[in-house]
């Protein structure tokens, strides 16, 4: 027993919130993350999570609820992306690095006044590699009241969102406001992430939204298995990682564990490579999920 | 403000930005922000693992780029580009968390990465950023024409038996060049900038290929410029300045392209497009 679960990892209590919280993340990164990589968003998803973390360092040194910040600098940048530049999928991609450059530049200006504020080091480590295992008991009421909000979101647009990803000619000919939808759900991804980002760290943020995400999307061709897959996936990963981690402090004598962050990222990387191996897809020559992709956009040239 | 320690600082921002501008260029003609916001990201993962194995910085930063590119440029052929790319970004930075958890310092260097330190260059850093940013001018004026007729026009590419997926591979190959060596000295941060904001600027300006990419190393020259004069002055970052200058030239780009199509020569931009492609 002992070789599998190394002494005292049940009665800890940052294990269990660490459970707890990165279970609840994963999940909603999961659905989230789904619509996320069927829209092509990926960048926009990463780029949102550096942007929380501008706000982050700007509440540190405005002295307000770090919380705030994240939530509050998700949003804008989210609304930010989304007027810079949305109806050509390879100008969206520049919007979104434009948004990106910007935040990182705030980013160093307020890490600059932060340490010229207090001789506080180790902000920058904590921001962006987070620590799950240095979480509060009492964060956990506030990530899940949050997470609920997002997939509420979600679940309200399911339907037209599900089509405008797929399709947006096909939606916009049916009468549904891609725009808003977009906005929408633009906004949601940027509360998922910047909770995630704020819970978890930056890496795992993007990691948990992208990799379940994309394996179950090669392993099925129905979003809605792809949605069950992805969350089962998002938490089997990250506890597994987080058991991984707790364990790693025995591996080296020096007592210097691995950052979960490594374990989950491999684990979801080797899923990731494994659903690429052509006998675990079902049938022999399964196409991805239809993206509205750069080349048949006919808006392109406008 | 052009004297000791600033005279490198001006010295080694002209270089890096006018790499910036004519590779910038074809990032954004390409649609590759996010390449090249990962590669040089990534890299730091490996200036994390020399520093753990004790050798030089620039040996990780370059393998690890280089894996980087070349992981990306593989993966993608079999999946989603931009859901492989922050994968291998994410794996990247993962082992850089792991190395870092290993080895005793890091929080400065990690710092310094990210943000750079312009104004800590030294005479022995100038000539192999200049060597590497020559090389990568080099290689996208031989393959200037391949670079974006494969981005604007893909079936016109295909009809003339270019590999899209080879000329891909070999961009990604010059973005991790381009941003290996200017890392350690500018930072992820600043060179993914001024490969955006600058070239997407110039291209709203203007849409005869040739011209933008003039512009795109003229607005990239004066970004830095104006940015070190402003961070002398005011002892704030370079990079916050970097970042919001460009930021800038986005917005009055825009500006320029909706007050230009007000007027009506939609029709133009396509034929533009096209011709100087072929």
């Amino acid at each position: 027993m002992h070789f599998i679960f190394e002494p005292g990892f049940f009665s800890s209590e940052p294990v269990h919130i660490a459970f707890v919280v990165g279970g609840v993340t994963a999940i909603v990164s999961a659905i989230v993350g789904v619509f996320t990589v069927v829209r092509g968003q990926s960048f926009a998803g990463h780029a949102l999570t550096d942007v929380a973390t501008t706000g982050g360092s700007g509440a540190f040194y405005l002295n307000i609820s770090p919380l705030v910040g994240f939530l509050g600098a998700g949003v804008l940048g989210a609304g930010a992306m989304d007027l810079a530049g949305v109806e050509r999928l390879r100008g969206r991609d520049v919007a979104t690095g434009i948004v990106l450059g910007f935040a990182t530049g705030l980013s160093a200006l307020f890490l600059y006044l932060d340490t010229t504020k207090s001789a506080t080091t180790g902000v920058s480590q904590q921001i962006l590699f987070g620590s799950i295992f240095t979480l509060d008991a009492s964060t956990i009421p506030l990530v899940v009241v949050m997470s609920v909000l997002t997939l509420a979101v979600v679940f309200a647009i399911y339907r037209p969102l599900l089509l405008s990803s797929i399709s947006p000619d096909l939606a916009a000919a049916r009468g549904i406001r891609t725009r808003l939808v977009g906005i929408l759900f633009m906004l949601a991804m940027a509360i998922a992430v910047g909770l995630s980002s704020i819970a978890i760290g930056s890496i795992l943020s993007t990691a948990l939204l992208i990799g379940p995400a994309a394996t179950s999307l090669r392993l099925t061709k129905s979003l809605c298995n792809a949605l069950v897959w992805s969350s089962v996936m998002g938490v089997v990963t990250t506890w597994l990682g987080i058991l991984l981690a707790y364990n790693s402090y025995y591996w080296f004598p020096s007592s210097q564990g691995l950052p979960v962050s490594f374990f989950i990222v491999a684990l979801i990387f080797v899923a990731y490579l494994l659903s690429g191996v052509p006998g675990l897809r079902r049938g022999p020559d399964r196409r991805e999920l239809a993206v509205p992709s750069a080349e048949v956009a006919p808006a392109e040239v406008i | 403000m052009f004297s000791g320690f600033m005279e490198h600082a001006w010295i080694i921002g002209s270089i890096v930005a006018i790499v910036a501008g004519v590779v910038g260029f074809f990032v954004v003609m390409r649609g590759a922000a996010f390449p090249a916001h990962a590669i040089p990201n990534g890299a730091f993962a490996g200036a994390a693992a020399a520093n753990l194995l004790g050798i030089n910085a620039l040996v990780g930063l370059g393998a690890f780029s280089l894996a980087a590119a070349l992981g990306i440029g593989k993966l993608s052929r079999r999946g989603r580009a931009d859901a492989v790319t922050a994968l291998a970004l994410m794996l990247m930075l993962a082992l850089g968390a792991a190395f870092l958890s290993q080895s005793t310092e890091y929080e400065p260097q990690i710092f310094s990465l990210l943000f750079g330190e312009i104004l800590g260059v030294s005479t022995s850093q100038i000539w192999p950023v200049a060597a590497l940013g020559a090389i990568c001018i080099l290689a996208v004026t031989v393959l200037y024409r391949q670079l974006l007729l494969t981005a604007i026009a893909p079936d016109m590419a295909a009809a003339q038996g270019l590999r899209p997926e080879r000329i891909e591979m070999i961009f990604l190959v010059v973005l991790a060049c381009a941003t290996t060596m200017t890392v350690p000295v500018v930072g992820a941060l600043l060179i993914f900038t001024l490969m955006i904001g600058p070239p997407a600027a110039a291209r709203s300006f203007s849409d005869r290929a040739l011209v933008a990419l003039a512009l795109s190393v003229v607005i990239a020259l004066i970004t830095i410029w104006a940015a070190l004069a402003c961070s002398f002055t005011t002892n704030w970052p370079v990079g916050f300045y970097v970042g919001s200058f460009s930021a800038a030239w986005f917005v009055a780009g825009r500006l320029y392209a909706a007050l230009r199509r007000t007027r009506g020569s939609r029709q133009f931009r396509r034929a533009n497009e096209l011709s100087l492609a072929a």
